[in-house]
């Protein structure tokens, strides 16, 4: 019994000693990256293309932790990310002006939805005005979920609300289900609710949804995704080199490219479409 | 009822084919909770059968905070190590955040308590009149504690089993302390709820059974181990 604990005991020592070897380079040496980004992003697939490319290229080690724009922002403002994916502009500029971020740039753009069941019970399908059409399905007391998470999607679906003069919280046709929007959607479809959503992330689960288009191509839907990397005067452990590396590879010519067809073999039309070097109304 | 056929078999291709991605999703949990629960066995033990056979005032209190870890939520633990491991935050300049030493160290927080609280309980199980046998046959006192722990030890595998079980299916600490990095920190549980965010239910379902299969192996082996052997 004592030999076998002993030898237990060595076992595990040399099997924590081949671990702590065998471990990746740590933050320590400036070759990782922290990516703070949206759910969207990566739900979509597109960040499983393009950082390996980022990775390859460069040498850095891209960490990306998706979670809402809302979030990634709070990240960034404690210096705890180096390089943010984001769409949600008003707070980017509010960002902007505090000095948290440095060097914000467009990147592409794609739009967002509003998807509900196929039945229509509020009858919006095919409405100009997104914001006629939420007051819409207030009026009518149809069941919507919202993200409620602060993310860029929840943003501007308050937006929305604002534009429409309905306040929807604490009202019982409004859900908020705190979830990214991939399980939003899901939520939405299983109780045959309405939703905003984007366009990338609804194609890429429209298979298992059941769910329609039902208002789109008003101006207010664009929804713009925007670079920026962590002020590193703010935050002195900011890898700034590596962030605006990033920066500098998601906005350039190839990628842009990469961008730009992503999705269209798939789906059969682009999910994000380049915007960098346009110019920037937001 | 299909789409759950269609997620074992899934699962059954995705090990039989040697994914790679699957596979090294397997193995990384299987190393961070194994290590995680190693961790926690050394600090759950101890404590516990110092807390068992030690009187000391405010000792009721002690038992009651180690009852409360034993049910303490994984994601308040991660959101502790969390605070704790951030850049500007206390242990900071570890640079552990967001990497598997990370992972390990949030789940040996949650599986320490639950081996203390099931080691205390059965050391404290164990007969009065043993403990003074043992003194009165001559042992030291650390003979005596090392006694009673092997006197133990089918208990204190429950312990194992419970302490590993509990953060192998863990997913609210790795995910905020690991961030559910690509081949680096995902782990079957936050690779489970990512493809169910992205409506991929079938690999959703697969990941699921492939994390089932695992505990119950290791479970069956540890279980083995225990029955096996009948306290004398």
């Amino acid at each position: 019994m004592k030999m076998l604990n002993r030898s237990f005991l060595v076992i595990m020592a040399l099997f924590v000693a081949a671990i702590l070897a065998g471990s990746p380079a740590s933050a320590a040496d400036g070759k990782n990256l922290i990516l703070a980004t949206t759910t969207s992003t990566q739900d979509t697939g597109l960040l499983d293309l393009l950082n390996p490319m980022f990775e390859k290229k460069t040498g850095y080690f891209v960490k990306t932790i998706a979670v809402g724009s809302g979030q990634a922002m709070a990240m960034g403002s404690k210096g705890e990310a180096d390089v943010l994916l984001v769409h949600s502009p008003a707070a980017e500029k509010k960002f902007m002006e505090e000095g948290s971020g440095v060097n914000r740039k467009l990147v592409m753009h794609n739009d967002f939805i509003i998807v509900g069941p196929p039945s229509d019970p509020a009858g919006v399908k095919g409405m100009k005005s997104a914001p006629e059409a939420v007051k819409q399905i207030a009026a009518k007391g149809a069941l919507f979920l919202s993200r409620g998470d602060n993310s860029g999607t929840h943003a501007k679906e308050k937006d929305l609300w604002k534009k429409a003069g309905v306040n929807p919280e604490g009202q019982k046709f409004y859900q908020q289900t705190g979830l990214g929007m991939g399980q939003t959607l899901n939520v939405a479809a299983e109780k045959k609710g309405y939703t905003l959503a984007d366009r990338g992330t609804y194609l890429s689960l429209k298979k298992n949804l059941g769910m329609d288009i039902l208002v789109d191509g008003d101006k207010t839907l664009l929804n713009i995704y925007h670079v920026i990397v962590v002020n590193p005067e703010k935050f002195p452990k900011v890898n700034a080199p590596a962030a605006r590396a990033y920066a500098d590879f998601v906005v350039s010519k190839d990628v842009q490219a990469i961008i730009g067809k992503f999705g269209v073999d798939k789906y059969g039309s682009p999910l994000f479409f380049p915007d960098a070097g346009k110019p920037d109304n937001d | 009822m299909e789409l759950i056929l269609e997620g074992i078999r899934k699962a059954i291709w995705l090990l039989f084919t040697f994914d790679p991605e699957v596979l090294g999703i397997t193995w990384l949990s299987l190393k961070v909770s194994g290590l995680a629960t190693f961790f926690s066995l050394f600090i759950g033990i101890s404590l516990g059968t110092v807390v068992a056979l030690a009187r000391f005032p405010g000792r009721r209190l002690v038992v009651s905070l180690i009852n409360t870890g034993m049910g303490v939520p994984p994601v308040v633990v991660g959101l502790f190590v969390t605070i704790f491991l951030w850049r500007n935050g206390p242990l900071g300049f570890f640079e552990l955040l967001y990497t598997p030493t990370a992972i390990i160290l949030a789940q040996a927080v949650i599986a320490t308590p639950i081996v203390a609280g099931i080691s205390l309980a059965s050391i404290q199980k164990l007969p009065e009149a043993l403990r003074l046998q043992i003194l009165a046959l001559g042992a030291t006192r650390i003979q005596m504690v090392r006694m009673l722990i092997r006197e133990a030890r089918l208990p204190l595998l429950a312990a194992v089993m419970a302490g590993f079980g509990g953060v192998i299916s863990e997913v609210g600490a790795s995910i905020m302390v690991g961030g559910n990095i690509k081949g680096y920190t995902r782990v079957l549980t936050t690779a489970t709820v990512m493809e169910t965010g992205k409506g991929n239910f079938d690999i959703a379902i697969a990941l699921g059974v492939i994390l089932l299969i695992f505990t119950f192996c290791i479970n069956a082996i540890l279980t083995g181990i225990q029955q096996r052997e009948r306290p004398r």
